[in-house]
Formats: C-alpha cells, structure tokens, sequence
C-alpha cells in the first residue's frame, strides 16, 4: 500500500469535489440563497446539483461497499448511529439557519479560498470559531464519566 | 414567484463530479465526504493521528477552484461576493458550524452521502436543514428585507 498513492486519493478526491461545486456554482452565495427562495426569485439549479450527486453516489456506493475494505485502508468507516435523536434535528434547524442567512455552507465556503476576498474570510473564521466552541463543548459533555469518577475519588479522600 | 438564472446543465455536470468524489473517497480510504466533519477533525480533532487525509482533501477542495479558474471556466469569479453584510455573515457562519457539528453533517455529508446510503437519519437531517434555511430566508429576505 503505497503511502503516496494514498494520499495522493485524498488530494483527488477533494480537488473533483472543489471543482464540482465550482462549475455546479455552488460557490456563489446568490445562486444558493435562490434556491431556497420560493416566495420570491427562485433559482431550482440546486435541486440539480443534489440531484445529480445523489444519482452517482447512489449508483455506484452498493457497488463500493461490496468490497471487503477500501483500496488504501484497511476497512470502511461508515456512521453507525442509526438512532433519530434531537440533537440531529436541533443541529440540522441551526446549520440550516445559518446556511439561510449567509448562502455558504461548508464546502463552497473552503472551495472559495481560491479567490479570496474579505467576504469569504469572515465567513470561515465563524465557521471555524462555532465549529471549534460547539466540538469543545460536545467533547467535555461526552465524558462526564471520567470528571463523575474523579469527583467520587475526590470525594472519598475528604471523607477520610 | 419567478424563476430566474437556472442552469441545469454545469448543475448536473457539478453535481455528478462532487458524487464521483464522494464515491471515490469512500473506495479510495473507506470515508464519507462530509465536509463539516472532514473540517471539524482538523479544526478540534477526536485523534491526533486522524489529521493529515483531512488536511489533504481541504487542500483539493480549494486546489478544485483554482483548477477551475486555471481552465478559463471562471469568469466573474472575482465579482462573487456575498449579499449580507460583515455581522450577518459572521452570525451564519457561527451557526453553520455549531449547526453541522450538533447535528453531525451538512449539505454533503448527510444532504449527498447519506441519502445515497438511504440513512434515515440523514433524511430527517437534510429535511430539518432545508426547511430552516428556506424559512431563514424567508424571514431575513422577504419579513427583515435584508440581502436583497
């Protein structure tokens, strides 16, 4: 398994995805913001874009994943969560409010370094900040059982 | 309602392209191409050693609009700019990244990959984003008159 090769993947998988949503258009925050306006000058190329994404990817994933494990790892990492919880639904309402003001959501927003303009860094350095303060967050959150364990031990020491 | 600037062909043609990515990711490293969570790994990584593949598609992600522009496809690139001004770009910037990483995916990785995988949760996802973002705009558009 050549490490060059394998990283090398990567680099090409990213650069078709930053080119498709240059030539999709996606990297134009009106083009998006069009999209989603049906009450006014409604734009339906997004719908194509989804559209066209799905088909290839729905084709060809089966076909993908019935392989015993990737070319250039040893297995595939696919999400395991199959729960529909609120966290899902919350996240969802917060990214699509943020996606509704502004017209960028994550992809077009790092495609978009490549004209840079003061426009596109502001947007990023938020995004970097919110996804930098809401991971801080989920990760203290996600191990309450070590700080509940240290308490118990702290506990137990003063009670001595 | 009217509708105006619709392209449906380079809509397709992108499109295709960004599924072929994500395909050939996962047949290349076995990941799924959710930008949110392959930039949420490098920006607050869960594993130190989980870093450099990310890094490298956030490069091509860039490298892809620069090819882009490289080719001549990208006329008027450079008068794209956004339609609200600096303070609501930061407040939907904010939320975009709280937003995607409580609800573990955006645009790509639930709206493309996982409705690929037909993920029922990515469903619910997809349809809770589309439908605050068209109601966001609604009300910032049309109720606030703002970015017209």
């Amino acid at each position: 398994m050549s490490p060059i090769l394998r990283c090398l993947s990567v680099l090409i998988a990213g650069t078709l995805f930053g080119f498709g949503l240059a030539v999709a258009q996606m990297i134009d925050p009106a083009k998006v913001l069009n999209f989603l306006d049906f009450a006014g000058s409604w734009d339906p190329s997004l719908a194509f874009v989804m559209a066209g994404g799905l088909a290839v990817n729905a084709l060809v994933t089966p076909l993908i994943l019935k392989r015993d494990k990737p070319l250039f790892a040893e297995f595939f990492r696919l999400p395991k969560k199959t729960q529909i919880d609120t966290r899902l639904i919350v996240g969802g309402l917060i990214f699509g409010a943020g996606w509704g003001i502004a017209g960028y959501c994550p992809g077009p927003m790092i495609t978009s370094l490549s004209f840079v303009n003061s426009d596109i860094l502001t947007v990023l350095a938020a995004f970097i900040l919110g996804t930098f303060a809401s991971r801080w967050v989920l990760a203290q959150r996600d191990k309450p059982a070590e700080s509940t364990g240290a308490m118990v031990v702290g506990a137990a020491k003063a009670g001595r | 309602m009217s509708i105006v600037n619709f392209t449906p062909v380079p809509a397709l043609i992108g499109g295709a392209l960004i599924g072929l990515s994500a395909a050939f990711l996962l047949l290349a490293r076995g990941r799924i191409a959710g930008i949110s969570g392959i930039a949420g790994g490098i920006v607050y990584p869960a594993y130190p050693n989980d870093i450099n593949w990310r890094i490298l598609f956030v490069l091509g992600l860039v490298l892809g609009g620069f090819i882009y522009q490289w080719l001549g496809l990208g006329a008027g690139v450079e008068q794209i700019q956004a339609l609200v001004d600096k303070p609501m770009l930061i407040l939907g910037g904010l939320l975009v990244g709280i937003g995607t990483q409580i609800g573990t995916g955006c645009t790509s990785g639930h709206g493309i990959c996982g409705l690929a995988r037909r993920s029922p949760r990515s469903l619910v996802a997809t349809l809770s984003f589309m439908g605050s973002a068209i109601l966001t705009l609604f009300i910032v558009r049309h109720l606030l008159g703002v970015g017209q």
